[in-house]
């Protein structure tokens, strides 16, 4: 439960209690869920806006990668374990 | 100056409780004059414009108010993320499900104790059962559930039950907090607040609990102040992240700030943007300009901001000072005599509670 790690193949998505949303007076996304308010950079944005459940861990870096050239792959490792340990992501394998 | 993170609307006083550490001012009837559906709901829109992100509905019962459905719904039409703390007492499946479909994304159920009679008698009702089933409707429409259990000298030795309760229930989280001293809580101080051995059995028992349900289910403690060495950030400071209104309109920095002898502000008369940016009430103690020593000169002065300006007000006639909670505070002495009586005591002394009164439906 409490690896530094999730494997590349792992799939990330939203806790279903959370939601990532833009908040308009801050002119900066947030990820809200009970009794917490995450105040997200670009980065987390972009990292939270592709944990669909559906793509990779190294889909979501390719992605990235894709758009910004070049993006360390332990920072998404990095940002994904923090918020598996939130329950703010939940990972499904395989 | 910060945007505010969370609004916490006292929809209503009326409840069907009469915890005895209930938060609410002992003068309830002073608050009769509630907000309307229509003020409530362009209060919400302010609040929204002003960078609040979550809204927590609370009371007194928030259940009591019939429009309740209404409220939430204006609230999610406008991207709030919705909390609604309760005792359950009015969660019908039928009204649970109105809230579901009007979009509330959390509910907060407290209980009294693991123990129905016990539960039962610190609430002042019958009510454990109907928390339960509450409970178990709550999880069926697929909401996230915190249980809230506010522990004091008569229920503290049961936190292995109540983890235990909770898990039963598929809490997603449990909240263990130890009772704080305002409002009824304050005049039912020696009764409520436990002894050392006391807690040091608790937090025994949280921390394995915690370890032994990591990722599954989130279980805070709240400390009780006066053991600390130093104090809450109460708040996360002054006027600096939350905000509180209550039901006849007045704003307020902290849900127990109305005790403090500053002048008021209403939201029946000024808009939330100029009550949180420019109120006296709320320029007050926020910053750090206004602190006394040891708070100016102290390194944690950003930390915890003094502490509690209620607590402060409630234990020494000054809301200025320091919070005597502080082990450097000049007032701490106050603080180490309560806790000192408190180990001497033998013996829970239920008889002294008195209950808060419960109060009916006005609107």
């Amino acid at each position: 439960m409490q690896n530094n790690r999730v494997p590349s193949s792992s799939r990330p998505g939203l806790a279903p209690h959370v939601r990532l949303t833009f908040d308009r007076a801050r002119e900066q996304h947030v990820l809200l869920g009970p009794e917490s308010v995450l105040l997200l950079n670009r980065t987390g944005a972009d990292i939270l806006g592709l944990c669909d459940g559906q793509r990779t861990v190294a889909e979501i870096v390719d992605e990235l990668q894709g758009r910004y050239g070049c993006v360390p792959d332990n920072e998404v490792q990095n940002f994904i374990v923090r918020l598996v340990a939130k329950r703010c992501v939940v990972i499904s394998h395989g | 100056m910060d945007r505010p993170l969370g609004l916490l609307a006292e929809l209503t006083y009326s409840c069907p409780l009469s915890c005895p550490y209930c938060s609410n001012p002992l003068n309830l009837a002073d608050y009769r004059d509630e907000l309307t559906t229509a003020e409530w709901q362009r209060v919400l829109g302010e609040a929204q414009e002003l960078g609040v992100l979550q809204l927590h509905l609370s009371g007194g019962e928030p259940l009591q108010r019939r429009d309740v459905v209404e409220i939430v719904k204006t609230a999610n039409g406008l991207g709030l993320y919705t909390n609604l703390i309760t005792s359950a007492i009015g969660l019908s499946r039928r009204r649970a499900e109105q809230l579901r479909v009007a979009g509330l994304d959390h509910v907060q159920i407290s209980i009294q104790s693991d123990e129905p009679a016990v539960s039962d008698r610190i609430a002042g009702t019958p009510s454990f059962e109907r928390k339960v089933e509450a409970a178990r409707v709550v999880k069926e429409l697929g909401w996230p559930l915190t249980l809230n259990v506010v522990l004091h000298q008569q229920n503290i030795d049961r936190v292995a039950d109540l983890v235990e309760l909770a898990e039963e229930m598929a809490a997603d989280r449990l909240e263990l907090a130890n009772t704080q001293y305002y409002g009824w809580a304050l005049r039912n101080r020696d009764a409520l607040l436990p002894n050392k051995a006391q807690l040091e059995r608790a937090e025994t028992v949280v921390r394995a609990a915690r370890e032994r349900l990591v990722g599954r289910m989130d279980v805070t403690y709240v400390l009780p102040d006066y053991y600390s060495q130093y104090p809450k950030p109460c708040m996360g400071g002054w006027g600096r992240r939350q905000l509180t209104v209550t039901p006849s309109g007045d704003a307020l920095p902290c849900p127990a700030a109305h005790v403090l002898p500053l002048p008021r502000v209403n939201v029946r008369k000024d808009s939330l943007a100029w009550i949180w940016a420019e109120s006296p009430l709320f320029q007050r103690f926020r910053g750090t300009d206004w602190m006394p020593e040891p708070c100016r000169s102290c390194g944690r002065r950003e930390i915890d901001f003094g502490g509690c300006r209620c607590q402060a007000f409630l234990l020494t006639g000054d809301a200025a000072r320091t919070d005597p909670v502080c082990h450097l505070s000049p007032d701490h002495d106050i603080v180490v005599a309560t806790v000192q009586a408190a180990n001497e005591e033998k013996g829970p002394s239920e008889e002294a509670l008195v209950p808060r009164p419960h109060r009916g439906r006005t609107l």
